[in-house]
Parts: C-alpha cells; structure tokens; sequence
C-alpha cells in the first residue's frame, strides 16, 4: 500500500503535506486509488448482496429513518441481521439500498468524509454541504450502477439553521432530492410510500413516527420479498434512528419490540372475522 | 569563479538548531498533562479560530508551538495519515507511536535537508485505558523524539516549567486538579484567566472520538474551584 511504503521511507508523504483539500475522497484518489470503489470488468456479477428497503419521515422534532434488516442474494436470504442505517455523522443519518457491499464501503467512505472535514476545517459541514457531498459521492458510482451494481440512499440531518430535520433522496446518478414530508428508497419502496401516504401527517411526535416508520417497512415486507419484516422469532428489529436537536440517536430494541408487537396486534385484531377459512 | 565559503557540518547543524530555538521559543508553551479523566492539553492562547491543540484521531491529539502554519500544516498531514490508515485497516489500528515516527521522520529530513529547519515543536498524545496506558511523545524540530511520562511542556521556557509541575504530577488527580497545575505553570505574573486558554482533553471514559475542545463556561468554573 502506498501509505505504508511512505512510512518505511518514514516521512509523510507529499500529498500529505500539500495545503488545500479537506476532502477524504480526494486524499484517497491521489495516494491510495486502489482503495476507492470502482469498476472491474464489465457486465452483472451473480450472487452480489442486495439490500433493500429505507424509509425516512420528518416529525415535530426532526426526522426519522427505518431499514429492514434482509439481505438477498438472488432468491436466497443472505443476511436477516444487517444494518442498512447508520449515523453519517452526530446529527445525520445514513440509509442504503442496493449493493450490500458497494452501499456499506459507500457509508464508510462518506462517514469518514464528514469526519474528515471537521477536522481538517475545524468545523463540520453544513447540512447542504453534506447532502452535496454524497451526492458527489454517489454520483462516482455510475460506473458500477451501470453494471448492476447500483446503490440507492436517503440522507436525514438536523438543520441547527433551519431548526428541524431534513430529508434527502438520491438516485443511482446522483441526484439530490429534497424530500419535505417522507421518502423510502429500494426495492419494498413502493409499498412502503403507500403506507406512509395513509399513516403520516405533519408534526407527529416522536413516537408516533417511530411506529409509522416501522408501520412502512412491515407493509413493504408484506409485499417485497427482498424486505423482511420485525422478526418475532429471533427478535431482530428493524433499525431505527432519529436525528433531532439532541443528534443522532438510535431507538432502543426495547422500544421496538413493543412497536413491533403492537402493529402485529392491530393487524390481527383487523384480521379477525374475515371469512378465508 | 569564486569558491563557497566553507561552514563545517558542526556548525550548520547548531545555526540551524540555534534559528529554531530561537522561533520556538518566541511563542507560549504548550502543557500536556495526563490525570485520572483523560489527558489535558491547555496553552495560552487569545485566538478561538487558530488552534494549538486539535484532534488528530479518535483516541490521538496533536499539539503544537512555533510557526503557526508550519505546526498546522504537519497536524493536516497527522490527520490524512491518521483518516486513511483508519480507512485501510481498522480504527483500532491508528496509534500513536506510528504517527510519532513519521512526524520524527518528517522534521528530520527537513531539518537536514531543506533551506530552513521547521520551527516547530509538537506533542502527539493518545489516551489508554488508564493513566499507565497513556502515551505522551515529543518530537523536536530536528526529528529527534522523546517517550515522555505523566507531563510533557514544549515551547517557550519548557523546561523550567516541565520541572515544576512532573514533581507535582498526580495520574490520579480529577481534570479540574490536572488543569489548574497546568494554568499554575502556563501563567506568567499574571494569572491566566478562562478567555486566554486555549484547552482540550481527551476524555478517557468517552468511546470513540474522545476528543473535545473545553468551553470558555466550563474551564471558568473549573478554575475557579481551586480557590
């Protein structure tokens, strides 16, 4: 590795000491390019990991963001424990859909990105600046998307500007979108925006909008088989974190375990009656 | 054609040693101190913009005296080494011997070879598991690196400071205790106040990234308690 030849000679290398960029990425693309995720090849790999659905709501205090904990590997389950949603930073949540191991370098890289910047800069950057960055971030994948390896994200910060949480979705090209109410990005998509249509109005409270988007993601487990829904059994639920004035804070299992039992009660209390036996 | 004068190597070596003294020692210290919270690094300093002390990694800090841009141009390389180390292997495997050795490497190889020595001294610090577990280096403008226990001062008259306050050092004491001895030994005729401090600690019980800078309102009350 680059670095570590530099090391053996002992000093820094050049790029190290050049003043300039507070970007990570960059760093990396000038000394350790072979560490950047990128295209080998041409055409779909078989048996690649996918990851599927991410919700994100905004309520009173700030937003809220859910992912299913499955993972697929063509008709297999490859994972029902992975964790799709991750803090970018203290006050900013990540959730990816797509590639499993394209999406998860992808967090990694963008996490340090953040990290990085705040302290080369001595200050993080602004909520925009983020959602730009990865936008940026993302856009260096199209290379790989194009052979199928594509990777989907929804972006939540707390605007300490703005006094409220914010939500952005992404394309495979990078696009930036400004979500102002809800947004779920992968493959249980769909269904889980139906749910939120129905379930969602402005200014929920936290705990109210913890339980829609846990409520979303049950629906698109209903329907996608690519989603899994709260797994009663061996007790895996789905993760859910909420970014709010006070940061980047991960609901308890605890919590929602009772969520989760809760939406299975109301679903059979419906249920009940129905005439299919 | 005229001949160059001749300087023997003793000499350009103690010119050059003598220039960067003389920078270092224009600026105020920087105290390093390790106690039973974590390790507490505080200066002197009017500025809230141009730091002395900063974070380098999650366990790692870094700090400086001399040239401002000189000091701050090896922390922004201490922390590309430290980002992208922690990228290619793991968190766990950034420490700071490694980082210790090419700062020494770095100031070395300027120092012999290049026009001008840098007229920096710094101090790479990484906080353990408990007081022992502490690790403090000091490397000097020219390369050479020192493991230092408990308490290491650079800058300024570092060493008269460095004698009084290792016969004073308690691994034990709070960070209120720790910080006060440091402000006892930074402080000239007058005694430094809140708004002149510059201070950060790496907290020992905090997980991950255990850096942080200490606000104006706590390092008032915290320097208060002593009287």
């Amino acid at each position: 590795m680059t670095q570590d030849d530099a090391a053996a000679g002992g000093r820094f290398p050049a790029a190290f000491l050049r003043p300039g960029s507070a970007s990570f990425v960059e760093l990396l693309a000038a000394t350790s390019p072979d560490l950047l995720p990128r295209a080998h090849g041409a055409g779909a790999l078989p048996g690649a990991v996918h990851g599927t659905t991410i919700v994100a709501a905004r309520f009173a205090d700030g937003a809220v963001m859910a992912g299913d904990r499955r993972a697929t590997a063509g008709t297999h389950i490859a994972s029902r424990d992975i964790e799709k949603v991750f803090p970018a930073d203290r006050s900013s949540a990540i959730g990816i859909a797509g590639t499993a191991g394209i999406a998860l370098e992808l967090v990694r890289l963008f996490q340090l990105e953040l990290e990085h910047y705040e302290k080369i800069e001595g200050s993080p950057l602004s909520l925009d600046g983020r959602a730009n960055r990865l936008a940026a971030m993302i856009r260096a994948n199209l290379p790989l998307a194009m052979q199928g390896l594509a990777v989907a994200a929804l972006f939540a910060g707390y605007d300490d500007a703005a006094g409220a949480g914010r939500i952005f979705s992404y394309d495979v090209t990078g696009g930036r979108y400004e979500e102002h109410e809800f947004h779920a990005v992968g493959s249980g998509a769909v269904y889980a925006k139906s749910a939120l249509k129905k379930l969602w109005s402005s200014g929920l409270d936290r705990s109210t909008a913890v339980r829609v988007a846990v409520e979303a993601l049950v629906d698109a487990a209903d329907d996608d088989s690519a989603t899994g829904g709260p797994d009663l059994v061996r007790r895996i639920w789905p993760v859910v974190a909420t970014v709010t004035a006070a940061g980047y804070q991960r609901v308890p299992d605890a919590e929602l375990e009772a969520v989760a039992a809760q939406i299975v009660a109301d679903r059979r209390a419906a249920h009940d009656g129905s005439d299919r036996s | 054609m005229t001949m160059p004068y001749y300087v023997s190597p003793e000499q350009l070596m103690k010119d050059r040693a003598d220039f960067a003294r003389k920078g270092i020692a224009r600026g105020r210290s920087v105290v390093v101190v390790t106690c039973r919270d974590g390790i507490v690094l505080a200066t002197a300093n009017p500025s809230r913009v141009l730091h002395k002390v900063s974070e380098i990694y999650d366990r790692i800090a870094f700090a400086g005296v001399g040239k401002y841009n000189e000091f701050e141009n090896l922390r922004v390389a201490g922390v590309r080494y430290a980002d992208l180390r922690g990228y290619s292997y793991d968190r766990a495997d950034v420490r700071a011997r490694g980082l210790a050795n090419a700062y020494a490497q770095t100031l070395g190889s300027v120092f012999t070879n290049e026009a001008k020595p840098l007229e920096v001294e710094i101090v790479v610090a990484e906080v353990g598991a408990t007081p022992h577990d502490d690790q403090l280096y000091r490397v000097s403008f020219d390369g050479s690196v020192t493991d230092e226990t408990g308490v290491v001062v650079v800058g300024g008259d570092a060493d008269r400071a460095a004698t009084g306050l290792q016969e004073a050092w308690d691994p034990a004491a709070p960070f209120g205790a720790a910080l006060r001895s440091a402000v006892d030994v930074l402080s000239g005729d007058e005694r430094l106040t809140a708004t002149d401090l510059e201070v950060g600690l790496l907290e020992r019980a905090q997980p991950g990234r255990a850096f942080r800078r200490v606000g104006e309102a706590e390092l008032a009350s915290l320097l208060t308690d002593a009287s």
